[in-house]
């Protein structure tokens, strides 16, 4: 249970980082909040041999608000971007997704782009990032690129992001004036990994159901985005019977068995979760 | 799997407990090793490592984080706080107090975690009520499953920390 032998490298900029994960390719790692990296160390499920540990890294730490977006760094812990009041006031379901991650111990330390990045189908934050349609800010030797979510979720824990390119921020859009959302996620235990977790986020617009995503958490091998908006534009939001979702729902998954809970129960327990997380964010759209 | 790399010693210096203490270690010492073999300071306990049980949880800059989950290299840039640096036998502080009060531990060895994270969390939240203590305890393990006696310890102690804070 400890780590094998690995080089430490700690950069203090952006380009210092680039260059040494240029310089070590595929045997580095960056070390951010290490909530999922140091466990997989422990267990040698991993051993890389250099370690690129960006905490001393500049200009990563910060929440920027704006009209469009929130814009999260490298370095911005779950716990701040949770406290963050702009961000919760600017788009909730960051903070309705973050008090699922693991336990608040966990969340002091761990950051969320770290969390997008390791792409754990089981992480809620990647499938927050889908649901907003948001996008990975990345830096490698050519400059800074921007990865739209849908390019860089490739396989569970596989991402588009090449071994010498480092994800330096992402960006939430905010959703239309008159969203509301909700996150609901069910586990063995509290702060286990979700059997199955539901984002939803309803948008209402002139008393009408104008856009209706669903996101799903460890029903789907990379975040996924179900979009009702067809099925229920034009309803009044209060007459909708949110139980019709369910079809739709259960053929958007494709959970697995495994020993906490079998792939028809975490089907069931993700159309249930729609039903309710769809109710609730109903409830709060106006 | 990358081959064997020799292994590299680095000068350390974490501030711990108030007292600055150096170690030359290899990067790959985990802050609960460094604490407890380093610097001798076996209070803060090892459990799972893998972040799970929470035995090992210690105050980084006063916000409680698994030591088995961070690299000693790393925490050189923040003030470390161990279950050593919370009260001694002699002068217990409201958390410790409540502990042995109440019954808050069995075996004893989760307790740092606890202790740790109690503290912390008594500074956010001075009156939970029974449901949020519990809530606050959730990412700790308790394998004698004593967590009645350390929700009443967590109520305990919030009341504790009132009557300190009204005597002075």
């Amino acid at each position: 249970m400890k780590p094998a032998p690995f080089v430490h490298h700690a950069p203090r900029s952006v380009d210092e980082a680039v260059a040494v994960l240029g310089e070590v390719g595929h045997d580095g790692k960056v070390l951010a909040g290490g909530q999922s990296l140091v466990p997989i160390l422990n267990m040698r499920l991993a051993s890389p041999g250099h370690l690129v540990d960006i905490n001393q890294v500049a200009g990563l730490d910060t929440v920027v608000v704006d009209d469009a977006t929130v814009r999260v760094g490298a370095l911005v812990r779950h716990t701040g971007l949770e406290r963050h009041e702009g961000a919760y006031a600017a788009l909730p379901l960051l903070r309705q997704a973050l008090a699922h991650v693991a336990h608040p111990v966990i969340r002091n330390r761990g950051t969320t782009v770290g969390s997008i990045a390791h792409a754990d189908a089981a992480g809620e934050m990647p499938t927050i990032l889908a649901m907003c349609d948001g996008v990975v800010e990345a830096v490698g030797p050519a400059g800074p690129r921007e990865i739209p979510w849908a390019d860089f979720f490739l396989g569970p824990l596989e991402t588009s992001l090449a071994e010498d390119e480092l994800a330096t921020g992402v960006r939430f859009p905010r959703f239309a004036r008159g969203t509301g959302t909700a996150f609901l996620e069910r586990a063995r235990r509290h702060g286990d990994y979700a059997l199955a977790g539901v984002g939803a986020a309803v948008t209402v617009t002139g008393g009408v159901v104008s856009g209706v995503r669903l996101g799903f958490v460890s029903v789907t091998d990379v975040p996924s985005v179900l979009d009702l908006t067809d099925a229920y534009a034009g309803q009044e939001p209060s007459a909708v019977d949110w139980a019709s979702s369910a079809d739709a729902v259960a053929d958007a998954v494709s959970p697995e068995d495994d020993i906490h809970a079998t792939a028809a129960y975490r089907r069931m327990l993700a159309v249930e979760l729609a039903r309710l997380a769809l109710t609730e964010a109903a409830g709060r759209a106006a | 799997m990358s081959e064997p790399v020799a292994e590299e010693l680095l000068d350390v210096t974490i501030t711990v407990n108030g007292v600055p203490h150096h170690a030359r270690v290899p990067a790959r010492r985990l802050l609960s090793d460094f604490l407890r073999h380093d610097l001798g300071l076996t209070g803060t306990h090892v459990g799972c490592e893998h972040g799970v049980c929470g035995a090992c949880t210690v105050l980084v800059d006063d916000e409680p984080m698994r030591s088995c989950l961070m690299f000693a290299v790393t925490a050189q840039a923040h003030r470390i706080t161990t279950v050593e640096g919370l009260g001694t036998i002699d002068a217990m502080r409201p958390v410790q107090r409540a502990f042995t009060e109440c019954h808050g531990l069995q075996c004893g060895f989760c307790t740092p975690g606890f202790v740790t994270t109690i503290t912390a969390y008594l500074e956010e939240n001075p009156d939970p009520t029974a449901e949020e203590a519990r809530e606050a305890i959730s990412g700790n393990l308790c394998r004698c499953t004593g967590y009645q006696n350390i929700v009443k310890s967590v109520l305990r102690a919030a009341e504790l920390r009132r009557k300190e804070a009204n005597d002075q």
